[in-house]
């Protein structure tokens, strides 16, 4: 089999593991990133949350805010985690079709 | 290290979209140079890796979590330019479609990321493997330590971006605007968490697939030398 479709099959395989990514931190009860914290928990560490970081921190909707889908976020660990699969598939697909694009873009001007 | 809207003031956000635009252009013109049509594929699937492996968030018991970014992978692959271009594409769509790090900081996020990151990674790369052969030991070993050394780095700046926000924002009374914590507290922590922890995720990642293409496509690992003049 040839090298590319390996590692295509890697990143498949990769997407549908992902939620190890979701699954690992809960059970070891990590928190979040270091700097990734939302206004509550900013709140909680340093007593208040800083004026700029209020206006700015909301700038932004996302579709599928945390790789979930938008009212899930107290649904169990296997809605998350099939979510999750979803997001990692569609950002997959998402890279792969920006790189083409920006690649033809790019050919495209030489024209 | 994907720093969300609100941890960096307005002078920080412009100063890292001012720093990746120069580095965006010259990437596309390299890309475009250089970069041959049968390449593309393994260009998109550079994206895509860099995309679901920073989803395998790891975390530290009780503590925290962080990530690999695989963009020194890209990198050792395609040159450091290419790699730019590729984990850029993952780091706007994270941000833009899931919420995953800031949009006003997609410039700096991307300065540390995809462009610290996959540089440093690519120059101590180059410097450990020398001359050694693309299917020798010393390159699986030289792509481990680039993975390890290019996170490390990257999470430097971005300790360092965040600890200057409470020195350029706060008001009269000392309170922060933006991120609340000093040098002193945001360099250590992004620091040593990935000299710890995340930095030998990046580079288990990184020397394990070196080592799976020596065996595959030994070929592969060339094109990323020739890619990068």
């Amino acid at each position: 089999m040839k090298t590319k479709n390996k590692l295509w099959i890697g990143l498949g395989t990769l997407a549908v593991i992902s939620p190890i990514g979701l699954y690992l931190p809960e059970k070891l009860k990590a928190g979040d990133a270091w700097g990734e914290w939302g206004p509550d928990k900013i709140k909680e560490l340093v007593g208040y949350i800083p004026s700029g970081f209020g206006k700015l921190s909301s700038t932004w909707n996302a579709v599928m805010p945390e790789y979930a889908f938008k009212g899930w976020e107290e649904k169990g660990l296997w809605h998350l985690s099939f979510a999750y699969i979803i997001s990692a598939v569609i950002g997959v697909g998402l890279c792969v079709g920006g790189v083409y694009l920006l690649c033809k873009l790019l050919a495209g001007k030489e024209r | 290290m994907h720093i969300p809207d609100g941890y960096f003031g307005p002078t920080t956000c412009i100063a890292g979209f001012a720093a990746m635009i120069p580095v965006w252009v010259i990437a596309s013109k390299k890309v475009k140079k250089k970069l041959q049509v049968k390449q593309v594929p393994l260009l998109a699937i550079g994206a895509a890796f860099s995309f679901v492996i920073m989803m395998f968030n790891v975390p530290i018991p009780g503590g925290t979590t962080g990530h690999a970014v695989g963009a020194v992978l890209v990198a050792i692959l395609l040159g450091p330019w290419a790699a730019a271009i590729a984990v850029t594409v993952a780091l706007v769509i994270q941000a833009m479609l899931f919420g995953d790090g800031g949009i006003t900081a997609i410039g700096a996020n991307c300065f540390n990321m995809a462009f610290v990151l996959p540089f440093i990674g690519y120059a101590v790369y180059r410097i450990i493997s020398g001359k050694s052969e693309t299917t020798s030991k010393r390159r699986v070993i030289a792509a481990g330590v680039a993975g390890y050394v290019g996170l490390v780095m990257a999470s430097l700046c971005a300790g360092m971006e965040f600890g200057i926000q409470p020195l350029l924002h706060h008001t009269l009374s000392g309170r922060a605007l933006y991120c609340p914590y000093g040098l002193k507290i945001a360099v250590p922590a992004m620091v040593g968490e990935h000299l710890l922890f995340f930095g030998w995720i990046e580079l288990i990642v990184t020397a394990l697939v070196v080592k799976f293409l020596q065996k595959q496509e030994p070929g592969l690992l060339r094109t990323g030398m020739e890619a990068s003049q």
